[in-house]
């Protein structure tokens, strides 16, 4: 829709437009963008995430004013924030807790893509960008939890890098290469912190590809069938413009409570003891969002094949996540969403389990049942995606699908009028 | 008002729009107050933020500097640092002060009378102690001076090699594009030989 009118501002809007179109594709993307009018709260954590992303990117760009990336300045730096910088403590506290609620929700989006098969036809790679996303997040993710340069940084780092030296023939020259040197140590820091800096904004790249994806097909929906007219779409704005505020507000309740009364309940009370090279602390726990992932690394406690278990280990934790790339292929159902898929709907709730299940086994110390819950749990997640998702397409039979969304959602007598 | 504001409601679901006595509808005052509170609240979201760029409790601790005076003699030129700043401590002699009171402060740019560029101590000007920021008022370059051999420029005090303004030994501009006076830190003296600046 052209801007009319013949102000000063519509002129000059129109002016630009003519050179620019800026504001012609805000208007086509939010005005005339057709939504499904059948959304439920399940699609706020898209504009949630991008919200995060934001505001991650804004308190990081702040912190990194005040913080040194220097092997011997780094922690007191981040000390001084904490106690010297106006709003310092603060500024720290919402980005170290962003960090967990921009995992949280992108973790609730991604289940949400997976009740819904919001990865199914045509939007596998809108899907396969989103894991793109997921993978750049964990990067950024572990390189700014070492940035602080605590002892939980120090070790963590030294665990996720020696991953690499699980690499036949080559593995530890890698590991040495991504060190800068034979420990973890300060140019190592320095790396860290230039690419923690550079990943958001590739992020946010990766971010506009999954927009223009998603916007080419448009939004998939809790009944997963196709638009078929006018009658089963809403414009974005402003119903899904108000939706998605209202949304952020409750969201921003929830995050200010940690941030204020428990900043430090989803961190490691270790991470405040500078990092020391010569004493490992009892404990070695990552971040809760990579707990799953830390599980099903040591779950592997035996060869397999001859290939020797800490190699299985690693290539099964990237698995994991590499696994969700395929998922598209892996689902040999037509039927997009759950609600009419009688036995898929109550796999996808164990797959919650399961995921949940080795979270809980990744922040227990690898010792008697613990071990043997976290195999049958690695099991399990593989055998989900490798044989009940092919299989169940097959053998299942869908529930009849709504001729429309307008149908389904106002009656049928309400769609045909329309 | 409820029941006005209800009713002014299910009228906009059949006319489209909801009009109100003035012509404003519930849904005008819902979106102002919604935007205005939003507004406020973004404002003060963003405030730590902008605040966290002034000056830290750190920084803020270093803005006082204690000066022992005791081994300067008189003709000798001290410089410590304030806040990051030279600061030029000058023990005049008396030929110098002298010079710098009979100067006719008409005739300066910025002008200022030596006694009211010196402080006080037990009631008495410590006018031998000439204590200003060694900045060019200019554009902050620091003034040569303070070393043996220095060019000091036309009046014995200071002169700035970037743009060439010339400062007399009061510290007053008395040549070049410097538009004031060296400035005069706030310090007192803790006793008869020595200050505390800032």
């Amino acid at each position: 829709m052209p801007v009319t009118g013949t102000g000063r501002a519509s002129r000059i809007i129109r002016w630009v437009d003519y050179r620019l179109p800026f504001v012609a594709m805000l208007e086509h993307e939010m005005n005339e963008y057709p939504t499904p009018r059948n959304l439920n709260y399940w699609w706020n954590f898209g504009s949630l995430a991008g919200m995060i992303l934001v505001i991650m990117i804004v308190s990081g760009i702040v912190l990194a004013m005040h913080y040194t990336p220097e092997a011997n300045l780094a922690f007191d730096s981040v000390e001084r924030i904490m106690r010297d910088v106006n709003y310092g403590w603060l500024i720290r506290y919402i980005h170290m807790n962003g960090a967990s609620m921009f995992f949280l929700i992108v973790y609730i989006h991604l289940f949400r893509g997976l009740y819904y098969g919001s990865y199914k036809y045509p939007r596998e790679l809108l899907w396969m960008l989103g894991v793109v996303i997921l993978l750049l997040m964990m990067a950024t993710a572990f390189m700014g939890y070492v940035l602080p340069w605590g002892q939980m940084s120090y070790w963590g780092a030294t665990v996720i890098t020696n991953l690499f030296s699980a690499i036949p023939v080559v593995g530890q020259k890698v590991v040495t290469l991504l060190w800068g040197g034979f420990v973890v140590a300060n140019p190592t820091l320095n790396r860290f912190f230039s690419l923690h800096y550079l990943l958001p904004f590739v992020i946010v790249g990766v971010v506009v590809l999954h927009l223009v994806a998603l916007h080419s097909h448009g939004s998939n929906n809790p009944l997963g069938i196709d638009h078929r007219g006018p009658q089963d779409s809403i414009p974005f704005h402003p119903y899904y413009t108000i939706k998605d505020l209202f949304g952020l507000c409750v969201f921003l309740i929830f995050y200010a409570i940690i941030v204020f009364y428990m900043p430090d309940a989803l961190g490691d009370a270790q991470n405040y003891i500078p990092a020391n090279s010569l004493q490992t602390p009892p404990d070695i726990v990552p971040e809760w969002y990579f707990l799953p992932f830390y599980a099903i690394l040591r779950s592997i406690t035996f060869d397999v094949l001859g290939i020797p278990s800490k190699l299985v280990g690693v290539l099964l934790m990237f698995s994991s996540i590499l696994v969700l790339f395929v998922v598209p292929w892996l689902d040999t159902s037509r039927v997009r969403s759950a609600r009419f898929r009688p036995i898929y709907k109550w796999v996808f709730w164990l797959l919650v389990i399961d995921v949940i299940t080795l979270g809980y086994v990744g922040h227990h110390p690898p010792q008697g049942s613990i071990v043997t819950v976290g195999q049958f749990a690695t099991l399990y997640y593989f055998v989900h995606f490798l044989i009940l998702l092919p299989l169940i397409g097959k053998i299942e039979r869908p529930r009849p699908l709504p001729t429309s969304i307008g149908a389904a959602v106002l009656g049928s007598a309400a769609a045909g009028n329309d | 008002m409820a029941d006005v504001a209800q009713s002014q409601v299910s009228q906009g679901h059949t006319q489209g729009h909801a009009q109100g006595h003035d012509g404003e509808t519930r849904r005008d005052f819902l979106t102002l107050t919604a935007s205005a509170l939003g507004v406020v609240g973004l404002a003060s979201a963003i405030w730590p933020f902008i605040d966290s760029l002034n000056p830290a409790k750190d920084t803020l601790a270093l803005s006082t500097t204690e000066v022992d005076l005791g081994p300067v003699q008189a003709g000798q030129r001290l410089t410590v640092v304030w806040q990051g700043k030279p600061v030029f401590i000058d023990h005049r002699t008396d030929a110098e002060i002298k010079a710098a009171q009979d100067v006719d402060i008409s005739t300066l740019r910025d002008p200022q009378k030596d006694s009211d560029r010196v402080q006080e101590f037990q009631g008495k000007k410590q006018t031998e102690w000439l204590v200003v920021v060694g900045v060019c008022t200019h554009l902050g370059c620091i003034p040569l001076g303070q070393k043996q051999g220095d060019d000091r420029g036309a009046y014995g005090g200071w002169f700035c090699p970037c743009h060439g303004s010339v400062y007399d030994t009061s510290g007053r501009r008395r040549d070049g594009p410097a538009p004031a006076n060296l400035a005069v830190p706030p310090y007192v003296f803790t006793s008869a030989t020595a200050i505390k600046i800032g």
